[in-house]
């Protein structure tokens, strides 16, 4: 084949489209995030926009935007960068493919709109992470599966024989999500049957407990193949790229892949302990969760191996220190998951604020450091210019990492406590406080949260400033540069 | 044998799909049909009362209120009896709900009247002075969706076999009969209550949300 012997220059136009959505549905989802912190600690902040911006109004709009805005949005960034560059190919070479992706980042962002409208709006299905009406999730479909036909279009024009790591964890996204999305979003059109009432109502297929166990099989591997599957895939191609280091161990590699996924969806009964579920799939979920450990584990010490020997790069590397840095809340959070899958630690977390704390030091120190990390090394790629401002990127790291310390630490203190309220009682056993004690208590903690989110946001914010500004006004690259990614002084 | 797989996307993918699927079917499968039974008693909602979970729903109650009481005494002690899977037989969807930043919910209608929710609602500090809740005033002019109500009552008693027009089971009728019993049921609840404008609403045949929204609420028990 001759076209090998040519430098192939990559199409880079979907993933910038995808980097733009990343940054600004990243500040939406974290913005209206701060503003739900803060209504717990100051309630009078739930009538900014009326009777859609109450707390409930607006925590599925921040669930959704952060998992399939934010999230995806980094997912499919760089999978249009990195899937080029793992199979060796152009999109460029293949126009048909490069209009479908096109059309992708199109009808994604038309489904993002009309996603926000109906839920401020009160449209939703009350499935966590699944509010979206029968309409949008057909859409959501629809797109889903065009990304994977893009995905299998990519794959199947490759040059490269061999599938890397990452490309594992993209297509086990794919077809994972796919199962969970149809399964929990089933439901039955009311207008088709009956003939009256809104069009776009439904109602669940399932009922009851049988509900509650397929939407925390679904929720709970939300979590597992969108928060963590992809972000892995995504660390195993960015950490060897930035550091120069192949990877510590393929064997360990394996290990993981093939224990994470088939290990996460077994865990999903963690979520409905002491429920009506039937109680050995309970026992099962958290003794999977704890097992979950391993594998979970097995990626991060794949990570910190590859960096053996070569730990004086951090100091000069800021994009390693966001992965090395996310890779630690990796393991910080997927061992106190499995602490919290524990029956009798369950009884005591459940329903409090350590588990809100639990989902974002792994969202705020683990995926979102991942994605900040990837598009620090692929705008100066993407764009052919330097990183506009080192200091500022390390300002931005500190800033970020302070404000995700106070967030899951106040979130521990406050959950713990409310809990530990909820239970006691006096030496005849009669319960010590009411309801309301426990909330009053929890003031303090609500703040110092709200603190902790709005610092990260401002670490967000100068985030995007310095990408606006790599992309407009950096020092051009001559030729792409190897290795770490190259970063004006300043 | 993995080498082998890595160079063939197509095995590869089904191997994944064999390793996830795994856990599902082990899982959800087994206990279903038990799981979807309802418990001796249990009955499906009036046409009113859906259209007020309708607007739990609307707005997200959910994401503070649990409607899951676990089986320890702290809870029983605080909320009554602990959940029995039949109780839920016809949610759909569920509404456990992960956190509590309010109360349980399950049984508020064994503890909490019409007149104090029409309070709560106006302004939840007024019966709670450092309430985290918002008012939800809103509720006393938007109105409910009582044909949507219908909708989904019919479609889950055609689709589901949910007994509605069983002895002793709620009626559901045609919609011309379901709307104007929901009224009737609407205008029962609004005699615990004071608002002048709901009372004026109920005159015209309109059912404001709040009044479903307490017909639910009466419902959990």
């Amino acid at each position: 084949m001759d076209s090998q012997s040519k430098l192939v220059e990559y199409d880079y136009s979907v993933a910038k489209l995808f980097t733009y959505s990343t940054l600004v549905l990243g500040f939406i989802g974290m913005l209206i995030g701060v503003i739900l912190a803060f209504q717990l600690a100051y309630p009078e902040l739930n009538y900014l926009i009326g009777e859609y911006g109450t707390f409930g109004r607006l925590r599925p709009l921040h669930t959704s935007a952060i998992i399939f805005g934010f999230t995806f949005s980094g997912i499919f960034a760089s999978w249009y960068y990195m899937g080029q560059r793992l199979l060796k190919i152009s999109l460029a070479e293949h126009p048909f493919i490069l209009r479908l992706a096109h059309i992708h980042f199109y009808l994604y962002v038309l489904i993002i709109i009309l996603a926000v409208i109906s839920l401020l709006m009160g449209i939703t299905t009350s499935k966590e992470y699944a509010e979206l009406e029968w309409p949008l999730d057909l859409l959501v479909v629809v797109s889903w599966l065009l990304w994977g036909v893009i995905m299998s279009a990519m794959v199947g024009v490759r040059r490269e024989k061999s599938l890397y790591v990452s490309l594992w964890y993209y297509i086990a996204t794919f077809l994972t999500v796919s199962m969970l999305y149809v399964f929990n979003n089933a439901s039955v059109p009311t207008y088709f049957i009956s003939g009256l009432g809104d069009w776009y109502h439904s109602v669940s297929m399932y009922s009851g407990t049988n509900d509650a166990m397929i939407q925390w099989w679904y929720g709970h591997n939300a979590v597992a193949f969108v928060f963590t599957v992809p972000i892995v895939g995504i660390i195993y191609y960015f950490l060897p790229k930035e550091s120069m280091q192949p990877l510590f161990s393929y064997k360990l590699s394996l290990l993981s892949f093939w224990g994470l996924i088939f290990i996460y969806v077994w865990a999903g009964g963690h979520h409905v302990l002491y429920s009506t579920a039937p109680d050995w799939m309970q026992t099962l979920g958290s003794v999977m969760s704890i097992i979950l450990i391993m594998p979970s584990w097995g990626s991060a010490i794949n990570m910190f191996l590859t960096m053996k020997g070569e730990w004086q790069q951090i100091q000069e590397n800021i994009a390693l220190k966001f992965m090395l840095f996310a890779s630690t809340f990796y393991m910080l959070s997927t061992i106190e998951g499995p602490l919290q899958a524990i029956k009798s630690v369950n009884a005591l977390a459940h329903f409090t604020d350590w588990i809100v704390g639990h989902v974002h030091d792994g969202t705020l120190g683990w995926v979102a450091f991942i994605i900040i990390a990837a598009i620090i090394h692929m705008t100066p790629r993407m764009f052919k210019r330097e990183i506009y401002s080192r200091s500022l990127l390390e300002t931005q790291f500190w800033i970020q990492t302070i404000g995700v310390v106070l967030y899951f630490s106040s979130l521990w203190i406050a959950g713990i406590t409310q809990g530990m309220m909820w239970r006691a009682t006096d030496e005849y056993g009669i319960l010590l406080y009411s309801f309301i004690d426990t909330v009053n208590i929890l003031h303090p903690y609500y703040v110092i949260r709200a603190i902790g989110g709005s610092l990260y946001l401002i670490g967000f914010t100068l985030f995007i400033y310095n990408i606006y500004k790599t992309i407009t006004c950096g020092k051009v690259l001559e030729k792409e540069p190897v290795g770490a990614t190259p970063m004006q002084r300043g | 044998m993995f080498h082998w797989l890595e160079e063939r996307p197509f095995m590869f993918a089904a191997v994944v799909i064999v390793f996830t699927a795994f856990a599902g079917i082990v899982e959800l499968i087994p206990d279903f049909a038990k799981s979807s039974r309802p418990l001796v008693g249990t009955k499906p909602y009036t046409v009113l009362q859906l259209a007020g979970r309708g607007v739990y729903i609307k707005e997200s109650c959910n994401s503070c209120h649990s409607q899951l009481i676990r089986p320890f005494k702290s809870e029983t002690a605080r909320y009554g009896m602990y959940s029995l899977s039949g109780e839920y037989a016809y949610d759909r969807p569920f509404l456990w709900g992960s956190k509590r930043t309010g109360p349980d919910l399950l049984r508020v209608g064994n503890y909490r009247t019409t007149d104090w929710h029409e309070y709560h609602m106006w302004e939840p500090k007024d019966v709670m002075p450092t309430s985290i809740m918002p008012a939800y005033k809103h509720m006393f002019t938007n109105l409910a969706k009582i044909e949507t109500a219908y909708a989904e009552a019919y479609t889950v008693k055609k689709v589901f076999n949910v007994p509605y027009d069983k002895e002793g089971m709620p009626v559901l009728g045609s919609f011309e009969e379901a709307k104007a019993l929901a009224l009737k049921e609407a205008k029962e609840i609004a005699k615990d209550m004071k608002s002048k404008e709901v009372k004026a609403l109920l005159e015209d045949g309109k059912v404001p949300e709040i009044v479903a929204m307490i017909a639910y609420l009466n419902s959990l028990k």
